[in-house]
């Protein structure tokens, strides 16, 4: 009961011979979905002029957030324990479309990552983002906890098969993406800090190996170019060069809606899409950045908060990587425009047009909310 | 419990995750906020700096170019706003619209696409100079991909061909390439302004933020000149040219004391508002930039050496019999053989023999000194491009021939407007002023005296007698006031060496009225075709008619009733 007091301080015990609210009916968690609110809001005002004051890619990323909303409140219906039951499934059906992919896929710019099926497209890829780290918490919540060395080594093929066959398409973003979803997995399934710092040196130790053996040269390019954005000013830095413009010019205020020279003219290579932080850090300055930072930052903590006080080990392993995940994506994004990171193509979360990353981003907090929903339920 | 067990490290986990991922993002707002708020190398004024770079450009204003005025404030140059419509040809290629383009423009596709195709690797051509802003705006309306307009002034000449030559025009660049326009375009031309506008990566301009400096007009300027005498004179000159089937013919006049030109008259001409019949003929403003040889006219400065030398008077007798004179191997004859006459009548005349005795009297030099004096081939210094100094040559040896010839103005050149300047010295009073093409404004500059009141006033009493009966320049009266000047028949020069027998140059030269000088005026017609084609005959004409408008216009009280002359001096009642 301990837990049910922390939750709900301000109720009386007469609540619970009353009937659950609706938002607890329908499996909503209130602040998650306030906070997700605000944040959509937030970006399709800053869309309106991120895309030139274009009222169609606004009503467009609208219908998007809709069908991302519903997807939400539908995921956040389905029990955790079908999530589990599925788990195993759904990993291997989707590795199976990944196979598909690199066999009869469909591309651009040199590269397969889609699947046609009767005239509609979809990109396997995005769904593994869901289904990794699912299939690994399904697989870890099975067995002991810490996990051990055997079941690390298998969750780590659990997690590599899928990352290497989107290496194949290629595409590196994602399945640096996918792998770390499922280590995050792994790491609040608690293992030993032995391997994590083992794991760490590997990585440290195989740097050299994999800038000279693995990476691309656009690739190496990239990070030649983060570090030195005026080695190539028009070509690879240019981005970088024009997005920090962006960001600097802005001083504290901004410039005021839809008054930023380098978005609004165009220097600002796509601005609605992966650089529109650029377009709001000009705009709105330090401000909007700020009042940004701390949605992203209070969805976050309502994200761990959530599993924090999940009730099985499957939940809380999957709230930790979620929202983990969540992160990254800010991170790489925000890194990426402020000339931190590399340029890879990383959409700012709920921000960016786009409608593929923000239905399975959406997904991802309705499978949050069916735990948090687990969590009010055993605490019932 | 053991379920309690195995979560209690995992939570821990996420307090740590917590913790580390508040640190990340304040890695990222310390980022931003070393962009956007601290000031370092590369920090945020740099980077404002580089914003405004991108798409803060300053462009030029046009100025407004001065107007050119006559002495009265009549316009005779003035700028009027155009569009003209220029093309970026790397995007126009691109549209699909060239045929409605074309067909807006008023220009044939093939053309369109020919200048397309030449300009091809340009960012800037232009489609059409000078459109009316309304037509323009009309054009540009319709936005066609990578055409837009730029504001220009267009120069409009409201006297048109009148005043064309002195005038002058500019180019489609709105510079002075002839004339006045040329002479004075740093004064006229104003500095252009500088705006500031935002562009876009494509350079379409955005929006103005503001004027860093406005564009300073250029001066007005307004000329000597008065424009009702100047049609007066174009067309009294017209007339005479075209009746006399003659070559060209100029009118100058000057004001007699200030030396300001009232009216500097060519034909032919040309229309500067549409350039038609432009050529190098009808473009020179031969007042300025052709020197003749001056004959007969210049008589009157062998007289002032003669008078200066102390060894003649108007009243010294001259004896002319028989009618020619022999110089070397050439014979210098008089139309008939007037016998002893005075020296005045040797100018009212024009006798060829009286001059020629006394030219080897007193040798060349004093009366080439005198022609100097004069101005005769120095630069007369208007400033006006193109502007002639005439020719005085100073032989190394001078048979007698040159000496003769120069005594009666073979062999030198001078422009109408020398002469003028000559004639304007006996005006006023033995002072020469320089000669002005604008209006002066208070003082006139201080002239120079060139020649005794007593020598000049004789002149003018001689320049009188020649308009009177027994002169060669009768028909150069004015009803109402006595005039005075000297007429001009030269042969032509031939191109091939030597004279033609047959082709003259007719000039006059006067003052008006003689008694008290206002004006002074040349008249040259070149190369009369015809019966009538000695200066008397062609030129003095003119003079009349232009001096008779030029007195009215200047108010000067008409002072004889009768147009017979009452002639002051020795001259006119000298009988034959």
């Amino acid at each position: 009961m301990g837990d049910y007091v922390r939750q709900m301080p301000h109720q009386g015990s007469q609540d619970l011979a009353r009937p659950p609210s609706a938002a607890m009916r329908f499996h909503i968690d209130v602040p998650l979905l306030l906070l997700l609110l605000a944040l959509t809001g937030y970006g399709l005002f800053v869309l309106y002029s991120a895309s030139g004051q274009s009222m169609p890619a606004v009503v467009r990323q609208g219908r998007f957030f809709l069908v991302a909303y519903v997807v939400m409140i539908l995921g956040a219906q389905i029990s955790l324990q079908r999530f589990m039951r599925w788990a195993p499934w759904l990993y291997v059906a989707g590795t199976g479309t990944l196979v598909a992919v690199i066999l009869v896929g469909v591309g651009a710019k040199g590269a397969q990552r889609w699947l046609e099926i009767g005239g509609f497209r979809f990109q396997p890829s995005e769904i593994m983002k869901l289904v990794v780290p699912m299939a690994v918490a399904w697989f870890l919540a099975e067995r002991i906890l810490p996990p051990r060395f055997l079941a690390i080594v298998t969750a780590l093929g659990l997690i590599g098969l899928p990352a290497v066959l989107i290496l194949a398409q290629p595409d590196l973003g994602t399945a640096l993406l996918i792998a770390a979803s499922g280590l995050f997995v792994l790491f609040m399934a608690g293992i030993s800090w032995r391997y994590i710092s083992g794991a760490a040196l590997l990585a440290a130790a195989s740097a050299w190996p994999v800038w000279v053996f693995v990476l691309k040269d656009y690739q190496k390019q990239r990070i030649v170019t983060m570090l030195d954005p005026q080695s190539d000013k028009l070509g690879a830095g240019w981005n970088i060069i024009q997005s920090k413009t962006a960001i600097g010019s802005g001083g504290w205020q901004g410039k005021g809606w839809m008054k930023g020279t380098q978005s609004q003219l165009d220097f600002l290579p796509e601005s609605h899409t992966d650089f529109i932080i650029a377009v709001l850090a000009e705009e709105h300055g330090m401000r909007g950045v700020l009042i940004l930072m701390s949605l992203y930052l209070l969805i976050l903590l309502r994200g761990f908060w959530i599993g924090i006080g999940a009730q099985t080990s499957f939940g809380r392993m999957m709230a930790g990587s979620l929202t983990l995940t969540f992160f990254v994506y800010i991170f790489v994004n925000m890194g990426m425009v402020a000339g931190l990171l590399p340029v890879v193509g990383v959409p700012l979360p709920l921000v960016s047009a786009g409608g593929t990353s923000v239905v399975t981003l959406m997904a991802g907090f309705g499978l949050l909310m069916a735990i948090s929903t687990e969590q009010r339920m055993v605490a019932r | 419990m053991t379920r309690e067990r195995r979560q209690s490290p995992s939570t821990w986990r996420f307090y740590l995750v917590i913790v580390a991922l508040c640190s990340f993002l304040a890695l990222l707002v310390g980022r931003v906020l070393s962009l956007q708020i601290l000031n370092t190398e590369r920090g945020r004024q740099f980077l404002q700096e580089q914003g405004a770079m991108r798409s803060v450009r300053i462009a030029e204003i046009p100025a407004y170019r001065g107007v050119i005025a006559d002495r009265r404030g009549e316009p005779l140059a003035v700028s009027t706003p155009v569009v003209s419509i220029w093309a970026n040809p790397a995007k126009l290629r691109k549209s699909t619209r060239l045929p409605e383009l074309a067909q807006a423009l008023n220009m044939p596709l093939a053309e369109l696409r020919d200048k397309l195709e030449r300009y091809a690797d340009r960012q800037f051509m232009y489609l059409q100079r000078h459109r009316v802003p309304a037509e323009a705006r009309e054009i540009l309306e319709r936005r066609f991909q990578g055409v837009y307009g730029e504001r220009e002034y267009r120069r409009f000449y409201p006297a048109g061909e009148v005043a064309a030559q002195l005038v002058g025009f500019t180019n489609l660049d709105d510079r002075g390439i002839a004339g006045v326009e040329l002479a004075y375009n740093d004064w006229l031309q104003g500095v252009p302004g500088k705006k500031k506008y935002i562009k876009d990566l494509h350079g379409e301009m955005v929006r103005d933020i503001g004027v860093l400096q406005p564009a300073r007009p250029g001066k007005d300027l307004t000329l000597s000149i008065d424009l009702r005498l100047q049609y007066l004179q174009h067309r009294e000159l017209q007339r005479a040219v075209t009746a006399s089937g003659a070559a060209s013919g100029t009118v100058v006049t000057l004001d007699a004391h200030t030396a300001e030109v009232l009216a500097m008259v060519n034909y032919p001409v040309y229309n500067p508002n549409s350039r038609k019949g432009m050529s190098s003929d009808s473009m020179r403003n031969r007042a300025i930039t052709d020197y003749y040889e001056p004959g007969s006219t210049v008589k009157t400065l062998t007289l002032v050496a003669a008078l200066e030398s102390g060894r003649y008077s108007t009243q010294t007798i001259i004896d002319t019999s028989p009618g020619y004179v022999r110089v070397g191997p050439k014979m210098y004859p008089d139309p008939r053989n007037y016998g002893e006459i005075t020296v005045s009548r040797v100018i009212e005349k024009s006798s060829q023999v009286g001059v020629t005795k006394m030219a080897l009297d007193l040798g060349h030099e004093p009366i080439w000194e005198v022609f100097q004096r004069f101005g005769i081939g120095q630069p007369p210094g208007t400033g006006f491009p193109g502007e002639s100094a005439g020719r005085l040559p100073n032989r190394p040896r001078w048979y007698a021939t040159d000496k003769v010839s120069l005594a009666f103005g073979y062999g030198i050149g001078a422009t109408p407007l020398q002469l003028a300047s000559a004639y304007s010295v006996f005006a006023n009073g033995g002072v020469w002023q320089p000669v002005s093409l604008l209006a002066l404004e208070g003082e006139k500059p201080r002239g120079k005296r060139v020649v005794s009141p007593a020598i000049a006033a004789r002149v003018l009493e001689v320049l009188h007698a020649v308009t009177g009966e027994h002169g060669t320049a009768g028909r150069a009266r004015v009803p109402g006031y006595p005039v005075g000047g000297k007429t001009g028949t030269v042969r032509k020069m031939n191109p091939d060496g030597g004279y033609f027998d047959d082709r003259y140059i007719a000039l006059f030269a006067g003052v008006a009225p003689s008694d008290r000088p206002r004006v002074v005026t040349v008249v040259v017609i070149n190369d009369p075709k015809g019966k009538a084609y000695s200066g008397g005959a062609v030129a003095a004409p003119v003079f009349s008619a232009v001096t008779k408008g030029a007195l009215r216009l200047l108010n000067v009280p008409p002072t004889q009733m009768p147009a017979v002359a009452a002639a002051p001096g020795a001259g006119a009642g000298a009988p034959g």
